[in-house]
């Protein structure tokens, strides 16, 4: 028995170090990242760590829930949020550090439809009775279901259109209902319609920004990745030129 | 602590769905039990397993598959938009499929148990008095099996009750439509609305203890009653 235990804890010893030594040559960052980027982020992620050997790990979800999740202990370094509300907040709530905050990417919105030509250039569609549902992610939530609501408000649709209005946990359902074409149309990012395109042409509306306030998503170090070298670097990573370039090809401003 | 009235329509709501989908599988799920209780087909064992299936799926496949099976595009999606002209994802009777689906063991596996148990000599008995099947099945099969309809009422209701995943990828969010109460929690906690989720799923909590302890309190009570 004695020597099972001391054989076990020399096993444990062992792997301790070795997780130790692996961790302080190349460290790891936890993401936690807005749907509407989750692409974008996959895409930033490869050519980050094969540029520093730093592995990053991605959860994405709502801004909402992972703000949420984020306020009860969730193990985040670093948050890509959707909105600059919730970073803001986080700040305030000293859940961020002080000072991190900057603007990453900013979403434009689009009306999007699988069906080529479903969706003229106006975004008339949305008035007229050609389509039974209209996906979108949720207001309370989403910040791109948020401004999708305002978009309807400023047509006067917004009470109109309730009876077709389906609501995704985020804009990453809100796209999946009009992939599946269970929603003929659906408000998504322009990002996640350009990374689509290839599969499904379909056609889409940019909705003018002036109909809706400015998606400006905003990243923060969180508290627990202070001290995190791996964190720290890859938010330096996304400030830089060459991320932007591939940020803005994706479909942001 | 009151309820808002926006949380009453989920409520409501997911009542009508956990009555429509039990009745539902009563018809349908009577007599599937019934020949698997009966029959010696050699792929009863095929059938059974079918039919546990949702035991063990996560009811996110289920959800997936239904999404694409039940859209517009999808097999019984298609057919049921050519004869009655609405699609099925989003809606209410969407929901009652996907559910029936999802609660279809809890079911047919205490009805199939209950058939089981039962035996011939009761049945050959009432044949020999000149009792046709659906006499047999009210007056004999009905009465003697009654702890196991009871079971299988309570745990497809409750079941339903509970159901999360399959309404998360189907549903939709639409109130009085598709939002039952497990989305409205979701939604609460999503939105860091502590007090409302707390009382909802309170609600829940409570009534699934009831349940099962009305499931465990009848079996002991027909247990004892038969010894």
């Amino acid at each position: 028995m004695i020597y099972i235990k001391q054989g076990l804890r020399k096993f444990f010893a062992g792997f301790a170090l070795s997780v130790f030594f692996a961790s302080a040559q190349a460290g790891e960052v936890n993401v936690a990242v807005a749907a509407n980027f989750a692409t974008t982020l996959e895409k930033l992620t490869k050519i980050f760590e094969a540029e520093s050997g730093h592995k990053v790990l991605i959860s994405s979800g709502s801004t909402g829930k992972l703000y949420a999740q984020i306020k009860l202990g969730a193990p985040f370094d670093v948050m890509l949020a959707a909105d600059s509300e919730r970073p803001q907040r986080m700040e305030a709530e000293n859940l961020a550090v002080a000072g991190s905050r900057f603007t990453y990417a900013t979403g434009r919105l689009v009306l999007w439809s699988v069906q080529p030509d479903k969706v003229d250039k106006e975004g008339r569609v949305l008035s007229q009775d050609t389509y039974r549902h209209l996906a979108i992610g949720n207001p309370k939530t989403a910040p791109y279901g948020t401004a999708a609501r305002q978009v309807l408000e400023k047509m006067g649709l917004w009470e109109k259109i309730q009876p077709r209005l389906v609501q995704g946990e985020d804009i990453g359902q809100a796209f999946q209902f009009v992939v599946t074409g269970n929603a003929e149309l659906g408000f998504v990012s322009l990002a996640q319609v350009k990374s689509a395109e290839s599969k499904y042409p379909g056609s889409y509306w940019l909705v003018p920004d002036t109909f809706y306030q400015p998606i400006t998503q905003q990243a923060v170090l969180l508290d627990r990745g202070r001290n995190n070298d791996a964190a720290i670097a890859f938010l330096g990573f996304l400030k830089g030129k060459p991320a932007q370039a591939v940020i803005e090809s994706f479909g942001y401003k | 602590m009151f309820i808002e009235s926006a949380d009453l329509g989920p409520l409501w709501l997911t009542l009508r769905l956990a009555s429509v989908t039990t009745i539902l599988l009563l018809i349908v799920g009577t007599p599937l039990a019934w020949w698997l209780a009966r029959t010696n087909c050699r792929f009863k064992v095929v059938i059974e397993a079918v039919v546990a299936l949702p035991l063990i799926l996560p009811p996110t496949v289920l959800g997936f598959y239904l999404l694409i099976a039940l859209g517009p595009n999808g097999p019984i999606g298609a057919f049921w938009q050519n004869v009655g002209g609405t699609p099925l994802v989003f809606s209410f009777t969407g929901l009652v499929i996907g559910s029936a689906i999802y609660s279809l063991p809890f079911v047919v596996q205490p009805l199939q148990s209950a058939f089981d148990s039962l035996g011939n000599g009761v049945l050959e008995a009432a044949a020999s008095l000149r009792a046709g099947p659906i006499d047999r099945f009210f007056s004999v099969v009905l009465p003697l099996t009654r702890p196991g309809f009871l079971t299988a009422i309570t745990l497809g209701f409750a079941h339903t009750v509970g159901e999360f995943g399959v309404v998360l990828m189907i549903g939709g969010n639409i109130p009085n439509k598709t939002k039952v109460i497990s989305i409205a929690i979701f939604d609460h906690v999503e939105a860091i609305e502590y007090p409302q989720a707390h009382l909802l799923a309170g609600i829940l909590l409570v009534f699934a203890f009831v349940v099962l302890l009305a499931v465990y309190a009848v079996n002991k009570h027909y247990r004892l009653a038969r010894t």
